[in-house]
């Protein structure tokens, strides 16, 4: 055989095995998303959204406190998490730029980012639901935002790491102080990055169940007050899902077809941004 | 008398040495005078120190940990090197334009604003006012006056640059720095840049660091030649280029080194 030959089959090998691979990937995605928009979109209707449930076993009934506390949680999570985020991420790529605390730290959240949400749920149970005395829904917003921070803060890092430093000498050439050549100058040429970040992390934690399960567990009544246990859709669905009744099923479907569709738009949100900014 | 022939000093530098974190000594008892609106060119090989320098007259270095100077630069008679010097009041009044254009992430009239703003400008007629007068300073009026409010990365690498000066200018500095400020243009740009700058000499005292040593001929009245962090002839532009003193210049002006 000659060596063209062999190459060739050499890549058509490669073509194949990549293809199969993706194909395997694609497929049970597909089925995944097929699946819930099929029996989503069947259970879809306007009393889902307009009435809190019915007691078990009674037909009917909506996931109006599900809808609005996991609103309410993630809402909470946005507000602790990307302050912190973002502020932390600043701290990183500015102020101890090339230190040695910049590395470590950039370092400890990486491996924050592949703690299993479990972990991260069971912790805040220590912290913030055994002193109080029961599940509350700010535990719930502290742990989601817990998942949140690490993400925030690298993305955060990254971008202003990739804005050029002749950038922030030509504002400190003008005469600005520090942290307005940050604020004015370099989060403007970063926004559209961090912005992208946080549209990911929140997509990230929307979708969180574990860590919801040992914090703002689950309320069958709809209750707004953070300090109660607070309804979430995650946890909804799981108990749903796991219920007897053919129309917990069907709800657990409408609210699985709720959320993905939630994230799926914050996605593609993040992905426009980037697009628009960089065409 | 109608000429005025004593030239006031508007800089002095007085053995200067310049220290980089980790001990590089980059500049070595640097001595050289900067006349009032004057165009004064720093010349030399790469690395030779001229763009340290440059960054030593709006103290930039002091951005960076462990840079250590040592002597004098007098601007207006005071020395800008010593700590009680408010480095931001002296970057107001010290301007510096780069080698890349570096617009910031904002309209056009935003960009020329900034620098007021940052200065407590406030008033919108006012700011209208300064920033049509830099714009028109750096000959960029003309171009860019239907659209104040588009995004400054829409303009031409020449056009940001020379909106990068009136930047600079709509601070109104005393000094101005240039650093290659042509080195990333074409020569239709650059030639504009040039001519600009020596416009402005009525009203700022410009410093230029270049590689090009036909832009050092043109441009400036004063030229400095520097080698590896010294400072080896300074003097009248067309002395240095046709009659220099020291060896070395006379080889790196007639292109036999560098």
């Amino acid at each position: 055989m000659t060596r063209e030959k062999i190459r060739k089959i050499e890549g058509f090998v490669a073509l194949f095995l990549s293809t199969l691979a993706a194909l395997a990937g694609l497929f049970w995605l597909i089925f995944i998303l097929g699946d819930v928009l099929v029996h989503g979109i069947e259970a879809l209707r306007p009393g889902l959204f307009l009435n809190d449930p019915s007691p078990p076993g009674v037909i009917g009934g909506g996931l109006r406190n599900a809808f609005v506390g996991q609103l309410l949680i993630t809402a909470a999570s946005i507000l602790i998490g990307v302050p912190v985020g973002v502020l932390g991420g600043t701290f990183l790529a500015e102020y101890a730029r090339g230190k040695k605390i910049s590395q470590v730290i950039s370092v400890l959240s990486d491996i924050m980012v592949s703690v299993p949400s479990i972990v991260v749920g069971a912790f805040v149970y220590a912290i913030l639901v055994i002193p109080v005395g029961h599940f509350n829904g700010w535990a719930g917003a502290v742990a989601l935002s817990i998942i949140m921070i690490p993400v925030v803060l690298r993305t955060t890092e990254d971008m202003l790491t990739l804005v050029p430093w002749t950038l922030r000498e030509a504002a400190f050439a003008l005469g600005a102080p520090y942290y307005k050549v940050i604020v004015q100058v370099v989060y403007r040429a970063a926004a559209t990055g961090i912005l992208t970040g946080i549209l990911l992390s929140i997509a990230r934690v929307a979708g969180e169940t574990a860590p919801l399960l040992f914090t703002s567990f689950n309320n069958s009544f709809f209750s707004m007050n953070m300090k109660e246990p607070v309804a979430s859709l995650t946890v909804t669905i799981f108990q749903y899902a796991m219920g007897p009744y053919d129309d917990w099923h069907v709800q657990a479907w409408a609210a699985a077809f709720v959320i993905t569709l939630f994230i799926l738009l914050l996605t593609i949100a993040g992905r426009l941004i980037i697009k628009w900014r960089y065409k | 008398m109608e000429v005025q022939i004593v030239e006031q000093l508007k800089i002095e530098v007085k053995d200067l040495n310049f220290h980089y974190g980790g001990n590089i000594h980059a500049l070595k008892n640097i001595s050289l005078p900067v006349h009032q609106n004057s165009v004064t060119a720093l010349i030399g090989p790469s690395g030779c120190g001229k763009t340290t320098l440059l960054r030593c007259f709006n103290r930039m270095h002091d951005l960076y940990p462990k840079n250590r100077y040592e002597g004098a630069i007098l601007l207006d008679g005071r020395n800008i090197l010593s700590n009680d010097i408010d480095v931001i009041d002296l970057r107001s009044r010290v301007g510096m334009v780069f080698q890349k254009p570096t617009p910031f992430p904002m309209t056009i009239f935003d960009n020329i604003a900034y620098g007021l703003k940052l200065k407590g400008v406030t008033n919108r007629a006012e700011l209208s006012e300064m920033v049509e007068r830099a714009l028109r300073h750096s000959a960029l009026w003309d171009e860019v006056k239907d659209k104040l409010n588009a995004g400054a990365y829409e303009l031409s690498g020449g056009q940001q640059q020379r909106l990068v000066i009136a930047r600079a200018l709509a601070v109104k500095p005393e000094v101005l720095l240039f650093d290659e400020p042509t080195s990333a243009l074409d020569p239709i740009s650059t030639a504009k840049i040039e001519e600009l700058a020596i416009t402005l000499k009525d009203e700022v005292t410009i410093i230029i660091v270049t590689h090009n040593m036909q832009q050092a001929a043109r441009m400036s009245d004063w030229t400095g030649f520097l080698m590896l962090g010294e400072l080896i002839e300074f003097g009248r532009t067309d002395r240095i280029f046709t009659a220099p003193s020291e060896k070395l210049t006379e080889d790196y002006v007639t292109g036999r080194f560098g």
